[in-house]
């Protein structure tokens, strides 16, 4: 049953992307790119997304436990370290040059445009080297 | 700056079902719909809890692949960045959502849903730095100083 909801989730939250063009991007940097003509249509998508999951997402919370799991899967830091600043602002950097984060990224590649496919394999290449990275720093004791 | 191609009504309608989505999920099987995460989980993981995330993903993309079908129009999917451009961003991205623990939806949706004041500096700073290599390399590629 849970994969049928992770399954519909998905569909969910393409639909989103697609409807209102997140999707797209040449649409977010339309966005981002304050130069310019500029579009502010992505400052209403999160607008949107917010006004329902803000009380969507309050409201599972006080309910103390998913409906089909035992317990809610969540982040355990709560610190602002300098990983999530660097990281973020390197995931910024990222956003900024293409327009594409990893939602869209992965709905676009069921739109056969190739160059997706490009930004998606080096995406994975990110991640991958982030990880062996981090394996490489914590050594083989905790290996 | 003009505004231009200003889509309110589908923008946050699109919007107010990716926020269900992410609600959906964690109601249900307790997952934060965070893309970054959801990605990076079925990475090179001898962990055989991959599966909902394939489903999740398989959902995305095949939405989009019969998008057509359904609407009657392809996907929009405008791209004009160079390879060495895209190979970057898709590398930067794919660092830095897994060193900051997320990304827009991760972050941005959920993380600020739940009041997290560690999502809320992530959002500010990607953001921020998003709109500053945008607005540069837009304005660069204006005046036809860059290539």
């Amino acid at each position: 049953m849970r994969l049928v909801v992770a399954l519909a989730s998905g569909v969910m939250f393409a639909l989103g992307l697609i409807v209102s063009e997140m999707v797209n991007p040449a649409k977010v940097l339309a966005f981002l790119d304050f130069s310019g003509r500029w579009d502010p249509t992505l400052v209403l998508v999160f607008l949107g997304g917010l006004a329902v999951a803000v009380p969507g997402m309050q409201w599972v919370l006080r309910q103390g436990r998913p409906v089909l799991a035992e317990k809610f899967s969540l982040p355990e830091s709560s610190e602002i370290d300098w990983q999530l600043v660097a990281g973020a602002a390197l995931f910024g950097a990222g956003w900024g040059l293409a327009g594409f984060c990893p939602g869209p990224a992965v709905t676009a590649l069921g739109s056969g445009v190739p160059m997706v496919f490009v930004f998606v394999l080096a995406m994975i290449a990110g991640m991958a080297a982030y990880k062996i990275l981090n394996r490489w720093r914590q050594g083989p004791i905790d290996g | 700056m003009t505004i231009e191609g200003f889509t309110p009504l589908t923008g946050f309608l699109g919007g107010m079902l990716i926020g269900a989505a992410v609600v959906l999920l964690f109601w249900l099987n307790g997952r934060i719909a965070g893309i970054s995460g959801i990605v990076a989980g079925t990475i090179g993981t001898q962990d055989h809890d991959t599966r909902w995330r394939w489903l999740f993903l398989t959902g995305l993309v095949a939405t989009a692949l019969l998008w057509p079908l359904i609407a009657g129009n392809a996907v929009p999917v405008v791209l004009e960045a160079g390879m060495v451009e895209i190979v970057a961003a898709g590398l930067l991205v794919g660092f830095g959502s897994r060193l900051g623990c997320g990304c827009t939806s991760g972050h941005g949706i959920a993380g600020l849903a739940r009041f997290s004041v560690r999502s809320a500096v992530a959002v500010a700073t990607f953001f921020a730095v998003a709109v500053l290599v945008a607005t540069s390399t837009g304005y660069l590629a204006s005046t036809g100083a860059a290539g």
